[in-house]
């Protein structure tokens, strides 16, 4: 563990020192050199790292990973001379991330405060209020229950254009589209859920005379909880996409797929990378926040027990 | 047989799931007839006289040209008048334009495998890659992929590589995950008992993949690759919608949202959820040669 620790601090030291000397001017194999060697300290820090079972190993491995590909990435364009307007270099795109902070803001609040959460809420919600309401018949669920499941094999982000023409270049045509792109992994996840329960703990609340709705709210519902969740997390996903895709098909000044479209085409990459990473945080701290709830709520399921 | 128990075909069309989907379809075309009543009317009074009966008022409402919901029968005809109407390899052709959108969808497809099920077999294999990887290999899919479509595609193309590749790599990349994600869960799919049954035969570890956790694998590959074909074909149609995409499922829609040709929208619709269905029905295939070749399981 100690080991790893020096390991770590050493190619992180010996990576930066790679970084000044290109800024220096350094030529091709000194550069090299120091690089594979940060590269080697890096990759048997991991290796190290991986061996303990702390929290903090657990954080660090993937961090070190992820800090190991950003370095090789932007050494790479700075190093090789790649034109900026192909791939920019991740210095470059912090900096249009902190110049061009309040337009990134605006583009978030249009795409996801305003397109995406209604969305999202509004089309879980259906979904689970229609799985909720076919529970009691086994009929009309045999007849949505495939029809469902290929709906969501369906390209239903192709349903954008149609979306935009109803609801007009606003926000609502985006929430629209997220509605649909979500209702059907929920309906579908919620209906496998309910199913879960066992014909034990059914029999069970039988006999303690639980109605319905008792049984539903107090076994069925928590035993559907796993289910309910992939949906959500799978959900939080396509929300996003749903919203951005839309937006290229029509949209007010304003807003992230607007704005990934219009600055890819003046090839003004470090925009775009900017938004990208906005959509990205966006993405990583929703999945991220549903997984920890999901931790507290259903911590008796087997996939949380060590 | 119980007395009053219904009758065995009774009983299959009761339990069955055909009389359900067909009652759920009907169900569904007729709001569809209604809604497009509903929403077509003003445009339809605006053509008919003022005293113009119910079924002529039903019959504008159901046969616009540039209709807010078309009816069904109209997607159908012009669905049909795409794919036939045209000679095979006039860009006007449907089967044209999604035979685009399938090769790129398949290429993407064949990439997503070879580097899910090599992500995957490194991952079950060596820890440092299990702990190193697995967090950003989920990570990349919060990334909303399908959003930096169009970039990759025009800097790609400034590459000089335009044409099937990009598309195929945006597929790729939205298809990999579920199977990297199958891969993993089914190479560990193998239980305790059955790894030291390997070991008291002492099978190295190449022949532990090959013979138990490989077989064991298949039948976690298959569900996710059914996912995998859904989001391949998602990807390249959203890859071409980029300006100067000529052909392509993704590009006619483009097209058709901006001349407002709602018709032809929706003809592409339905056709990109008939290319989804194939390649699931191909899956299917593929998985029940599978199981024969293998005695009747997975």
């Amino acid at each position: 563990m100690r080991h790893a620790v020096a390991l770590t601090l050493a190619a992180v030291l010996i990576a930066a020192l790679a970084r000044a000397g290109l800024a220096a001017g350094w030529q091709g194999p000194a550069v090299l050199g120091i690089g594979l060697l940060a590269t080697a300290a890096a990759i048997a820090a991991m290796a190290g790292l991986s061996a303990s079972d702390t929290l903090a190993a657990r954080i660090a491995t993937p961090a070190l990973f992820g800090a190991l590909l950003l370095w090789l990435w932007e050494m790479l364009v700075v190093g090789l001379h790649i034109s900026q307007v192909l791939l920019p270099s991740p210095s470059a795109i912090a900096q249009a991330f902190t110049t061009h902070l309040p337009v990134l803001g605006a583009d978030f609040r249009q795409t996801v405060l305003r397109a995406v959460v209604p969305g999202y809420i509004l089309g879980c919600g259906a979904g689970f209020a229609v799985a909720i309401a076919i529970d009691r018949s086994p009929f009309l669920r045999r007849g949505l229950l495939p029809l469902g499941n290929l709906a969501s094999a369906m390209p239903i982000v192709g349903i954008a254009p149609i979306m935009v023409m109803w609801f007009g270049f606003g926000w609502q045509s985006k929430a629209a589209v997220v509605v649909l792109m979500t209702f059907f992994p929920m309906l579908v996840n919620t209906t496998a859920g309910l199913a879960e329960a066992g014909t034990q703990e059914q029999d069970l609340m039988h006999s303690y005379a639980a109605g319905y709705g008792t049984t539903l709210r107090k076994l069925r519902l928590q035993a559907a909880l796993p289910h309910i969740f992939t949906a959500l997390k799978l959900n939080s996903t396509l929300a996003l996409i749903g919203a951005v895709v839309a937006e290229f098909f029509g949209t007010p000044i304003v807003g992230m797929g607007f704005r990934i479209s219009t600055e890819a085409a003046r090839l003004n990459l470090g925009m775009v990378w900017a938004e990208i990473t906005v959509a990205a945080l966006a993405g990583s701290a929703s999945f991220g926040a549903i997984a920890l709830v999901e931790r507290a709520v259903t911590f008796w399921h087997p996939s949380f027990r060590d | 047989m119980i007395e009053g128990a219904p009758a065995a075909p009774a009983r299959r069309l009761r339990d069955g799931a055909c009389l359900p989907i067909a009652t759920v379809l009907l169900a569904v075309l007729a709001i569809w007839y209604a809604a497009a009543l509903v929403l077509n009317a003003p445009a339809a009074r605006a053509v008919l006289p003022k005293q113009a009966g119910i079924a002529a008022f039903a019959g504008a409402a159901w046969s616009q040209t540039r209709p807010l919901l078309p009816a069904p029968q109209q997607i159908a005809g012009t669905l049909a008048r795409d794919l036939f109407g045209w000679p095979l390899n006039a860009p006007r052709n449907l089967f044209f334009q999604a035979s685009a959108t399938v090769a790129e969808a398949a290429l993407g497809l064949a990439f997503a495998l070879a580097l899910g099920i090599l992500l995957a077999v490194a991952i079950v294999h060596l820890r440092a890659f299990d702990r190193s990887l697995m967090p950003w290999v989920i990570a990349s899919q919060t990334v909303p992929v399908l959003a930096i479509a169009p970039m990759v595609v025009v800097v790609l193309g400034n590459l000089g590589l335009s044409g099937l590749l990009p598309k195929a790599a945006i597929a790729g990349y939205l298809a990999f995950f579920p199977i990297t994600v199958g891969m993993v869960k089914g190479l560990r799919a193998p239980d305790p008992l059955q790894l030291d049954l390997m070991r008291t035969y002492s099978a190295s570890r190449r022949q532990v993949f090959a013979k138990l956790r490989w077989p064991a694998s298949l039948s976690f590959l298959f569900p996710n690759l059914r996912i995998a074909v859904a989001l391949a074909v998602v990807g390249a149609i959203v890859a071409e919608l980029p300006t100067g995409a000529q052909a392509g499922l993704g590009a006619r829609l483009l097209a058709g949202s901006y001349y407002g040709q709602t018709l032809q929208l929706w003809a592409t619709l339905v056709m990109a959820s008939l290319v989804s269905l194939a390649g699931l029905g191909a899956v299917g295939l593929i998985e029940r040669g599978m199981r024969t070749l293998r005695g009747g399981r997975l």
